[in-house]
């Protein structure tokens, strides 16, 4: 079997003005996104409670939230959490009242709801637990609970943002060693676009952003950099083989020859991804989602959009192939004599 | 050109052979087990004790599958957990005769059901995360402003004591913010209590300076400021002292397998798994323990009394470690906030002793207690929770002046260790707040590791599926190389217990997701190469040949990625960038070199390859 069975090499950098302008308006749209509308933070980064409780039935959502309403905390999130009986609660940071607390009476609040009562009771082997009860039956039982303080937040963004920069340098320098300068510019570019965009989607969507997502996106980084290095290597092999080519044509010969390859390989670690969106759960949601977007716009930015900036910084044959007999003078009988 | 010399199959079979032993150990589950370990830094269990637990299990008539005796701490299995409980019950009577004090921890546990040449080959299964067993898990930021201010309140006293000893007259000594400002009135007293505090307090640093304001009546200051090198030391051991005090604590909840450490340079990270109750997790972790020095009664009422009965009027009766009866006077002689710092060392017979510094109204106090007691006895006991023990009652040899108490005799090294340890450890050297909590309830931990697996095992089986159709048998060697990829990751993480968490799950899934692009690579550029019209042989040579350098390109990049995100990650992200370092590792041996084995092995030999099954090779129509 083989899919691609491309006869003559496809012209994409014909139309990289094409890509490229597209790929800049998907940026600006992520970037307006992200400027009005703005990420949907968990958590983790603005400081704040969370508590998840599962019922023993569909849970009722407008029951669940006017209790905890009832309760004056501000701006409560009350949303399902993976399956109907799971219900998550967020609660924004309440002055110096103790999380354990908020925990019982968000906890007391909702069992009432379901016409419990709360008690405390022994369990053996886990010491005291606290069970809502109504009855024999347990109508609601509480699964975990967070609490994020705010010193926390502010540091989290600030090493995610660190991280994200010294990944995007690390990369430029092994991109600029192992090739040349313009491919490292043309690489981070394209995926540092491919960021964005992720970013952008969790903006528009007020999908929410934690730190598992942040992890997604920098693996996403190093990933979709994993194109266009494959995609580069193949130009300088192109340039070392083919000397007749034109710059232009290298680099469409170079991004054909691996289409095969780029497709199977992201088709592969989708089918992976896809298999977390799916049977993965609630926590590894927005996990996998992110990855989807950068695995499907890590395709388009390496073929697209790394090339194409690169052929724009203008490289040529001799940026990647160094001769090394250049500065002897064939003629000269000593040349090469190492004293 | 396609053969292994016989040593690099021998490194494979080596590999596969120790991937498979230590990834073993998670397929066999876990089993209750009861794990007993010391509750007091006094007590410490040793290998013979297990004959000890033996025995009590024999005459309760519970049946063990073994006991063993592993860092410390003593572990027996059972095969169900109503064995389990009863044993716990019988081990207890034994080691904890005084429900009400208890020295021993007896606490449940899982372990890991595997057979004991595993276990004796330290093969232990992956370590699981909170998120993933269930549990509390705590941050708390340690007050590391409190700590240098009471270390520059502490000095700021032993400077007036200083100044007193030596006669001289200050006007006036004042803590202002991290600073110590004394005063003086003229400039010949001001240089003589320079070189005195120089000499005394090396921590400081000492800036004579004058006073502008008009109306100061004595205008001459000397500011000191801690050295930035002692404030660093204070802050380290702060940190320090806050751990081992948390350790002391949470020993008494009972936690089976707790993790407290040092996260920066301010922060303690507290996760006891298994633990439902924060309530309780916190109460105990916030408490406070005291130190307190007392002459012990040797009257002969008082002797009479230690070995039962009522006690004279005025004294209270204690147990010494080992269990003897002490009778010590209710007055305080002095108290732990006289105790600057004990550490273990030596004393001039080359003798173990603990060294302890006291500050300098302790150290008033202690030259004036010791030189009108020569010959008695005294007793430093810490109390916790109520309760006193007394750590040593050692007999006074003669007046102790300037602070530096040596505590010897009757004492192996490691118990004067413990000892320094648990008079540092007393109280928390800084206040500690709560700033991030997080509670997994057991039953969510479950489905997190069931749901994880499952798409582990999905996402494996689609992508096996597919390259077995596309590449054929090109495709099965691929698909054998990512399980043994699997193999050796799990293997891995077994063998460094790194914790797994539902992220580190995901990275493990995602890591095989991007391994396979190596083996695209090589099947793609052999079928190149076969299209450019390679023989056989020559075209699966040049294929791994031109993809490696490729290969180990995409890899690095990678890993720069991951290896950022385990430098500035923490919590869930750092779980994900460790498996996925780990896994970019595993896929080089993996994807590369024993892919290329398995290749060489089943085409190497064959001289006269016609046709390599790699699927069709479809060469364009010119």
């Amino acid at each position: 079997m083989e899919f691609f069975r491309i006869k003559r090499d496809i012209p994409f950098m014909r139309h990289a003005l094409v890509f490229n302008v597209i790929s800049f308006l998907t940026f600006a749209a992520a970037v307006f996104f992200l400027a009005t509308r703005g990420l949907h933070l968990s958590i983790e980064f603005t400081g704040g409670s969370l508590i998840e409780l599962q019922y023993a039935q569909s849970a009722d959502l407008p029951k669940t939230r006017q209790a905890i309403e009832a309760l004056n905390y501000g701006d409560v999130q009350v949303q399902k959490f993976g399956s109907s009986r799971d219900v998550l609660v967020r609660l924004p940071l309440r002055g110096t009242m103790k999380q354990d607390e908020v925990v019982a009476q968000v906890f007391d609040a909702v069992c009432r709801a379901e016409g419990g009562a709360v008690v405390n009771e022994a369990v053996p082997d886990k010491g005291v637990q606290r069970l809502c009860k109504a009855g024999a039956a347990q109508p609601v039982t509480l699964q975990r609970s967070e609490f994020v303080g705010p010193q926390v937040g502010d540091e989290l963004a600030q090493d995610g943002a660190l991280a994200l920069l010294v990944t995007v340098v690390g990369i430029m320098i092994y991109l600029a060693i192992r090739f040349e300068w313009k491919f490292a510019v043309a690489g981070i570019i394209a995926n540092l676009h491919d960021v964005i965009i992720i970013l952008g989607f969790f903006a528009f969507f007020q999908w929410e952003f934690s730190l598992s997502v942040l992890a997604a996106v920098l693996a996403v980084l190093g990933y979709s950099v994993n194109e266009s290095v494959v995609i580069f290597d193949r130009i300088r092999e192109t340039f070392r083989k083919q000397r007749k080519m034109s710059v232009r044509e290298v680099i469409d010969h170079a991004i054909t020859s691996t289409t095969s390859r780029t497709i199977i390989t992201h088709g592969s670690t989708e089918v992976m991804v896809l298999a977390m969106l799916i049977f993965g759960g609630p926590t590894l949601h927005y996990f996998a989602l992110a990855l989807t977007i950068g695995i499907v716009f890590g395709i388009y930015s390496s073929v697209f959009v790394a090339a194409a900036i690169a052929m724009w910084l203008g490289v040529k044959r001799e940026d990647l192939i160094k001769s090394t007999k250049k500065d002897v003078d064939p003629n000269d009988p000593n040349a090469g004599a190492v004293v | 050109m396609n053969r292994y010399a016989w040593w690099k199959y021998l490194i494979i079979a080596i590999a596969l052979l120790v991937g498979l032993v230590y990834s073993l150990p998670n397929l066999f589950g876990e089993a209750p087990a009861v794990q007993l370990s010391s509750g007091k830094a006094t007590v410490k269990l040793t290998p013979d004790d297990v004959e000890r637990v033996k025995a009590a299990l024999q005459q309760g008539g519970v049946v063990a599958d073994f006991v063993e005796f592993d860092a410390g701490s003593i572990k027996a299995r059972f095969k169900d957990a109503d064995t389990q409980l009863k044993a716990r019950d019988v081990i207890g009577k034994v080691f904890n005769p005084d429900p009400a004090d208890p020295r021993y921890i007896v606490a449940l546990n899982l372990l890991s059901r595997s057979p004991h040449w595993l276990r004796s080959l330290h093969a232990q299964p992956m370590y699981l995360g909170l998120d993933l067993r269930g549990g509390v898990h705590f941050l708390m930021q340690v007050d590391m402003k409190a700590a240098v201010t009471q270390k520059i309140e502490s000095m700021t006293g032993d400077i007036r004591s200083l100044l007193r000893d030596k006669d001289i007259r200050h006007a006036g000594i004042r803590r202002e913010g991290d600073t110590i400002q004394v005063r003086f009135r003229d400039e010949a007293t001001r240089a003589a209590a320079l070189n005195a505090i120089k000499d005394a307090l090396g921590d400081l640093t000492l800036t004579p300076s004058a006073d502008t304001a008009p109306d100061a009546d004595a205008p001459l200051l000397i500011t000191g400021v801690l050295k930035p090198e002692s404030m660093r030391k204070v802050q380290e051991q702060a940190l320090k002292q806050n751990i081992t005090t948390l350790h002391n604590r949470i020993n008494e909840l009972g936690v089976a397998e707790p993790v407290i450490q040092q996260q920066g340079v301010d922060r303690v990270v507290v996760q006891l798994p298994g633990v439902q109750d924060t309530a309780r997790a916190k109460d105990i972790i916030g408490r406070t323990a005291t130190l307190e020095v007392r002459m012990v009664d040797d009257s002969t009422e008082a002797q009479a009394a230690a070995a039962g009965g009522a006690v004279p009027f005025g004294t209270e009766r204690y147990l010494e470690r080992g269990g003897i009866p002490v009778v010590v006077k209710r007055q305080v002689v002095l108290t732990g906030d006289n105790l600057t710092d004990a550490q273990a060392g030596f004393d001039e017979n080359q003798e173990p002793a603990v060294h302890l510094t006291l500050d300098a109204r302790g150290a008033r106090i202690f030259r004036d207690v010791t030189r009108d007691n020569v010959g008695k006895r005294m007793a430093i006991i810490l109390f916790e929770k109520g309760k006193g023990e007394v750590v040593t009652a050692p007999v006074i040899r003669g007046e102790i002046s300037g602070g530096r108490v040596q505590i010897s005799g009757r004492m192996t090294s490691e118990e004067a260790a413990d000892t320094a340890l648990l008079l540092r450890a007393g109280s928390l050297a800084a206040p500690m707040e709560i700033i991030e909590e997080r509670t997994v309830g057991p039953s969510l931990g479950a489905e997190n590791i069931e749901m994880g697996f499952k798409s582990l095992m999905y996402g494996f089986c689609a992508i096996a599926v597919f390259m077995v159709i596309y590449y054929m048998l090109f495709g099965v060697f691929s698909t054998v190389a990512l399980a043994v990829n699997l193999l050796l990751l799990v293997a891995v993480l077994s063998m460094l217990q790194a914790t797994l968490t539902l992220p580190g799950i995901a990275a493990i899934a995602l890591t095989l997701g991007m391994a396979i692009d190596a083996n695209v690579l090589i099947n793609e550029r052999v079928r190149e190469e076969l299209r450019n019209g390679s023989a056989p042989q020559s075209a699966i040579h040049a294929g791994f040949e031109h993809a490696w350098a490729t290969i180990l390109d995409s890899n690095i990049t990678t890993l720069i990625a991951g290896v950022a995100l385990l430098a500035f990650g923490s919590g869930p992200v750092r779980g994900f960038a460790v498996v996925h370092c780990l896994g970019i590792l595993t896929s080089m041996f993996s994807a590369v070199f024993f892919s290329r084995g398995l290749v060489n092995l089943w085409y190497g030999r064959q001289k006269k390859l016609k046709s390599v099954s790699i699927g069709q090779v479809w060469k364009a129509q010119e």
